[in-house]
């Protein structure tokens, strides 16, 4: 049955009227049409549908969107500031953090997510946190210089 | 997935109020991690989810008298990266950090993990080994069942209707005492253990073993107390030999199931040989922590 769900994604505050089966990945790409956020594997697992909610790491393909009604969500589409890039998103582009690009969304968001609350990660702390999101391009080495040198850069202007 | 009603109750009243209404129509969800993917696969079908995310004081930790009190619905990070955990319950905290990955641990609670009753999740053993209880609260009370006994069978636990588990009570370990829980991952870090040991050894001061609790994951239908070599090694020197000879009596107390993770046969043999690192490794944290 439809339910009014409230959602504050990227700032933007959304009244829905959805089935309480609609998963939080289908809401934001389907109800809202932000399309950045992208559906992998479907049981939670391979981290390309990450995004934050209440400031902390979900899958969304196995969260009920009608389960986090009023949260704010952050997508791969609300990190951006001013139209500067986020120093992730940058740090992915100069160092060959994707290949086809399918997962890259969910990876930024999980390196966000990390540097967040960790803005100075060893590298097994961020190999520890990223292992939770897979590249079938395999480009993992790309990915965590990307997430270091971000580190870098966040900890530089900070 | 097909449709149901999802409900927002604010108190376990309402909880208890709709659990009486809908009875076996309804399910409670707490993080939703297990409860979605089985709807999604139509392995659970309810009319009626009752979601336990606005239900205040379930997500607290406290050091009691009798240990740690850890609200249900706390999320497995929580439990990890919680202070009073680590300084008094260090093997929980480590057990908790190798449950799946930092997403999962952000959803998932310590609650519903125990009430979905899957034999290859990581704190089953661990809070076994430790003696931890869970509190069942109904409208009639509370009902404190040990974990141990929590679960009956593959994804079948001791829940009763009308019932929500509401907090685990987990006991301090013993002075000296040492632990470990061994996760043996050949394939993934983000995997199911393919046989997992949680083990909590106490020494005498001549190093004889004063007690020892053995629990193993992935290698039943649910997890598995290894009475049997808790029982060849207490009261008795903590020998390579008496250690060896211990470890190989879990192979008769194990009956995993056959996976992709491997044969029957193969976990069994595993089982044994994680079972005696594991008395190894706990005997010297329980050294090196006293």
């Amino acid at each position: 049955m439809n339910q009014k769900v409230r959602l504050k994604i990227n700032g933007t505050d959304h009244e829905l009227d959805i089935p309480a089966r609609r998963l939080l990945v289908d809401c934001i790409r389907y109800d809202v049409g932000l399309t950045g956020t992208k559906e992998g594997c479907s049981v939670g697992v391979c981290g390309a549908c990450a995004v934050l909610v209440d400031g902390e790491m979900f899958a969304s393909c196995i969260t009920l969107a009608v389960a986090v009604d009023g949260s704010e969500i952050t997508t791969i589409e609300g990190i951006a500031e001013n139209g500067n890039l986020h120093p992730v998103q940058q740090a992915f582009i100069d160092n060959g953090g994707f290949q086809c690009g399918i997962c890259t969304p969910g990876q930024v968001i999980a390196a966000k997510s990390l540097l967040d609350e960790n803005p100075n990660p060893t590298e097994d702390e961020i190999k520890e946190w990223m292992m939770g999101n897979l590249c079938r391009c395999t480009g993992y080495y790309g990915i965590l210089n990307s997430v270091a040198a971000a580190a870098k850069t966040m900890s530089e202007s900070g | 997935m097909i449709d149901f009603e999802y409900h927002h109750p604010t108190s376990l009243d309402e909880v208890f109020g709709l659990l009486d209404q809908y009875g076996e129509d309804a399910r409670v969800m707490a993080g939703g991690t297990a409860l979605v993917i089985q709807m999604k696969q139509r392995l659970a079908q309810p009319a009626h989810v009752i979601g336990l995310r606005r239900v205040g004081s379930l997500n607290s930790i406290e050091s009691t008298s009798e240990g740690v009190s850890i609200g249900a619905l706390c999320t497995q990070r929580q439990v990890q990266n919680n202070p009073i955990v680590a300084g008094e319950l260090p093997l929980l905290a480590d057990t908790f950090r190798k449950v799946a990955t930092p997403r999962i641990r952000n959803m998932a609670t310590i609650g519903g993990g125990l009430v979905n009753g899957d034999p290859n999740q990581d704190p089953p053993p661990a809070l076994i080994a430790l003696g931890a209880s869970a509190v069942m609260t109904s409208k009639s009370g509370d009902r404190v069942v040990p974990v141990e006994d929590l679960f009956i069978d593959y994804y079948e636990t001791d829940v009763q209707p009308g019932e929500v588990l509401t907090s685990v009570l987990v006991p301090r370990a013993p002075t000296g005492s040492g632990s470990v829980y061994l996760k043996f991952l050949p394939r993934t870090a983000d995997d199911y253990g393919t046989v997992s040991v949680a083990a909590v050894v106490s020494q005498k001061p001549d190093g004889s073993c004063k007690d020892v609790r053995i629990v193993l994951g992935s290698v039943g239908v649910t997890p598995i107390r290894a009475t049997q070599a808790e029982d060849a090694l207490r009261g008795q020197p903590l020998t390579d030999e008496n250690i060896r000879a211990a470890a190989a009596l879990v192979k008769d107390a194990v009956d995993p199931l056959e996976d992709f993770r491997g044969s029957a046969e193969y976990k069994t043999d595993m089982a044994e040989v994680f079972t005696r690192r594991a008395i190894e490794q706990a005997m010297t944290s329980g050294k090196t922590g006293s």
